[in-house]
């Protein structure tokens, strides 16, 4: 159909769309890069309270006020100098960790329930699996984006430890947020109520950011909650994180603490785009 | 049940007030259904808000069911059943939770809340959804919830405001035949609406608005009788060659006005108002116009308010 | 007209006296609520985690803070903070999202004020239905605090009564707030509210850690009141001081209520 349309009428033959069978996941993420940055262009002062001035709100109160009333000892900080050099790691892969489930909780319920724009990009070459997968990498710009910020506006405060610590530290951010909102991602395809999420807010998120080791060092967790805590993903990500930007890498724990998110980020993927197909198809 | 005397509703101050009701009298008795036909924008709405005793009047004088709205508020509102114009329904509470919850307000007391509520699910035909979110009904059942909560406290006078704008014709039949049932049970009727049909069908009486002022008043075959022809025939012309942007049926109206009482000229078609419409047709093809295409019908309410305001409704 | 329908005889509408008709929106509140028992329950925690990690976690890493002249371990000092912080955040979710989204999206009020009930009983309505919901919350958290032996002096009994008049405070001046909102977006101002007054209203950490003007602007501010009054009352060390704290949120609470209605009024009856 689409060869006789382009053989009878030249206005038809400019689309290269009529052409192509199948798209590439590169070509068909470029397409919807458009849609992408429109968004986040109409949308990014919206965000501009959660996504910057609250995370440092959090780190003149933790960081720094209370901070103040809490002894310089490295040996009970992890190494770190100060409690403000602790906490500002942990902070800002925490703050990845929920602007990556912010950013696929209700949105992504939105774009199946509510305006339905995964209805519309699927009605055009352009696979549903391929629909997840652009979501999830603009949800990963925004985040990596939004910690780079971050890391810059804290680097006057002597926090990083080596020149290279805050583009290391950045990667580890980058790459929780990615794990995180595969695996949201997943889930806000799989849930039939928006309701789900505010539970699964209080009972996971929440609790993973107060207690994978931003605001303390596990082992005030006791022997058990510590190896509690060492088993979430988040704390590979405060880990890696913290250890990047006080240049306290050590190679085992580190490829481990990187080897963890990878594996979630790749299993979530898996999850994402699964779980999107099947709530496309139903 | 509700008398009006230079009934006036202005939105705002200064010069940026605007007024949607520019002084109405209304007199609307008991059991009777009355309309309010007009566009949008005409004041319909704004009066149905006045007699439904939730928006101040700003000035001329309103009685409802003997009671003043600017003092007897919740008295007036305990006897009003309202149905508005958008579903404002909870979408929080189940089909059956929306009655209930809603007759409570009315200071029901819980047990005949409930009772009256299984009584309205049968009478809208919802009883196998009484347990549904709201959010899962269609269009058509949301409404026929809406009807039903409004009539919930057994209203003495039920506020319809366009009862059944965005519905499919087989439900608007079922909605004006339970309608038509309450009115005979004696409830007073007062209905806003821009179907001339559904006028029709309804009313008892009604007032023509337009630009918050009353154009006409009467049943709807007095003004029928009053403001049109018994016949209209509607004529059809083709855009000719094509290479001229004037409206063909501007170019013919001239030539037919001879046949008619009146004519008029809308974008698609040309209307000829003559006691005789078939004799119009007649006589336009003995003249040698070739319309594309022709129909011959009865007045309606449409033309009334065409012939009143130079304008059709829904536009 | 009765004659005509015999059955109208058996359906009684009586006119609502204005306490009735506040406790018809606290009912239609609890039966939304039958379905989400999970959102109920859950938001109970979240006080409890703030308490377990920043009191015990971060705890461990500082002795005592002096408070009123007493030394007061950390997690005693921060227990009283999540409580008023607790009723705080709570309110301010009822009163802003949830009431928001009655106003504006679901229009619930429209239809509510086309029956007897007033703009005043919707008011006081949601704010009662808000401290019950909050008031347990704190009722709970109260216990927790006594189960982990933070609890000394029976001052403490009046901590739950101080958390409802946080709770009511903020209630009532969030919903006067959130009349005014007109977008979601508007929930961004919400946030930078809401996160600094968290933070910085000695919750986490004693107010001499502002200096000089900063520190008399925090004791001015409505949380601040509400924690320290809950700091006095737990750690038994009442003064003048709170009751200037009961003033300040009475009539912060009293303003609020008394602009809700009459912005409802504006808004939905014109």
């Amino acid at each position: 159909m689409a060869t006789a349309g382009t053989a009878r009428t030249p206005a038809a033959a400019t689309p290269r769309a009529a052409q192509a069978g199948r798209l590439s996941t590169v070509e068909a993420v470029r397409r919807m890069a458009p849609y992408w940055l429109t968004v986040s262009l109409r949308t990014w002062r919206g965000s501009v309270v959660s996504a910057f001035l609250a995370p440092v709100f959090y780190v003149v109160a933790m960081g720094v006020l209370l901070g103040g009333f809490i002894d310089s000892d490295p040996a009970r900080l992890e190494g770190a100098p100060t409690y403000l050099a602790f906490i500002v790691p942990g902070l800002v892969a925490g703050h990845a960790m929920q602007t990556a489930v912010a950013d696929t909780s209700w949105p992504v319920f939105s774009n199946f329930k509510w305006n339905r724009v995964y209805d519309s990009m699927v009605a055009t070459p352009i696979t549903v699996r391929q629909v997840a997968v652009a979501h999830l990498f603009f949800v990963w710009v925004r985040v990596t984006v939004v910690c780079a910020i971050f890391d810059l506006v804290v680097a006057p405060f002597d926090v990083y430890a080596a020149w290279w610590s805050p583009v290391a530290a950045l990667g580890a951010q980058s790459l929780t947020g990615l794990a995180f909102a595969t695996l949201m991602y997943g889930y806000s395809c799989r849930i039939s109520s928006d309701a789900a999420f505010g539970v699964v807010f209080r009972l996971a998120v929440f609790p993973l950011f107060l207690f994978s080791g931003a605001f303390f060092p596990v082992a005030n967790l006791g022997p058990v909650g510590e190896v509690v805590a060492k088993l979430t993903p988040l704390w590979h990500g405060v880990n890696l994180s913290r250890t990047c930007s006080l240049a306290t890498l050590e190679p085992g724990t580190a490829l481990l603490n990187v080897g963890v998110l990878l594996a979630v980020a790749g299993l979530g993927a898996w999850w994402a785009t699964s779980g999107l197909e099947r709530r496309m198809a139903s | 049940m509700i008398q009006a005397r230079g009934l006036r509703k202005t939105f705002g101050e200064g010069a940026s007030a605007f007024e949607a009701v520019k002084g109405i009298d209304l007199d609307v008795r008991r059991g009777e259904a009355f309309g309010f036909l007009g566009p949008n924008g005409a004041g319909k709405s704004s009066t149905m808000r006045m007699i439904a005793a939730v928006s101040p009047v700003s000035g001329g004088e309103l009685s409802i069911l003997g009671l003043d709205p600017a003092t007897d508020g919740p008295a007036i509102r305990a006897r009003l059943g309202v149905c508005p114009q958008e579903d404002t329904l909870d979408s929080e509470l189940n089909v059956r939770d929306n009655l209930v919850i809603y007759a409570r307000y009315f200071g029901i007391s819980r047990s005949d809340a409930r009772d009256r509520a299984d009584e309205l699910l049968e009478l809208v035909n919802l009883t196998e959804k009484a347990r549904a979110k709201v959010d899962d009904l269609s269009g058509g059942m949301k409404r026929r919830l809406t009807i039903a909560r409004s009539l919930v406290n057994r209203p003495d006078l039920l506020l319809l405001d366009e009862p059944t704008t965005g519905l499919d014709p087989q439900a608007r039949h079922v909605l004006w035949d339970q309608l038509f049932r309450l009115k005979q049970q004696g409830v007073t009727l007062v209905i806003t609406t821009h179907y001339m049909d559904e006028a029709e069908q309804l009313c008892d009486r009604l007032v023509v608005m337009d630009k918050g002022v009353v154009a006409a008043e009467g049943s709807p075959a007095d003004l029928i009788r009053q403001h049109s022809s018994r016949e209209v025939a509607e004529l059809r012309f083709g855009l000719g060659d094509g290479h001229d942007d004037t409206n063909p049926h501007e170019t013919h109206a001239a030539g037919v006005a001879a046949y008619g009482d009146r004519v008029e000229v809308l974008p698609d078609r040309l209307l000829v108002y003559s006691a005789d419409g078939d004799a119009v047709l007649e006589a336009v093809h003995g003249r040698g116009l070739r319309p594309v295409a022709t129909l011959v019908r009865r007045s309606t309410l449409e033309d009334v308010f065409l012939r009143l305001t130079g304008r059709t409704l829904v536009d | 007209m009765s004659a005509a329908r015999p059955a109208a005889a058996r359906l009684r509408v009586l006119p609502l006296t204005s306490w009735q008709a506040t406790l018809l929106l606290v009912e239609r509140n609890a039966i939304t609520y039958r379905s989400e028992w999970k959102l109920f329950i859950t938001g109970f925690l979240e006080p409890v985690f703030y308490l377990l990690s920043i009191g015990i976690g971060v705890g461990q890493l500082i002795d005592t803070f002096e408070f009123n002249g007493q030394q007061v371990p950390y997690a005693e000092f921060v227990a009283p903070g999540m409580l008023a912080a607790s009723a705080f955040n709570g309110a301010l979710l009822d009163s802003c999202f949830n009431f928001f989204f009655k106003l504006k999206h679901q229009r619930l009020y429209d239809s509510v004020l086309a029956t007897p009930v007033g703009t005043g009983d919707v008011a006081r309505g949601e704010v009662v239905w808000g401290q019950l919901r909050g008031g347990s919350y704190s009722a709970a958290f109260l216990v927790v605090m006594l189960l982990l032996g933070y609890i000394h002096t029976w001052w403490a009994v009046l901590a739950l009564p101080a958390a409802l008049l946080i709770g009511f405070a903020f209630s009532a001046m969030a919903m006067a707030c959130t009349t005014w909102f007109t977008s979601w977006q508007d929930f961004e101002k919400v946030t930078l509210v809401q996160v600094p007054l968290f933070l910085f209203s000695a919750t986490f950490f004693p107010v001499t850690a502002f200096e000089g003007w900063l520190r008399w602007v925090v004791e001015c501010t409505p949380l601040y009141r509400g924690v320290v009054l809950c700091r006095e009352l737990t750690t038994g060390a009442v003064s003048v001081e709170s009751a200037i704290s009961v003033v300040y949120l009475l009539v912060m609470g009293t303003i609020g209520l008394v602009v809700v209605r009459r912005r409802l009024g504006t808004l939905l009856l014109t």
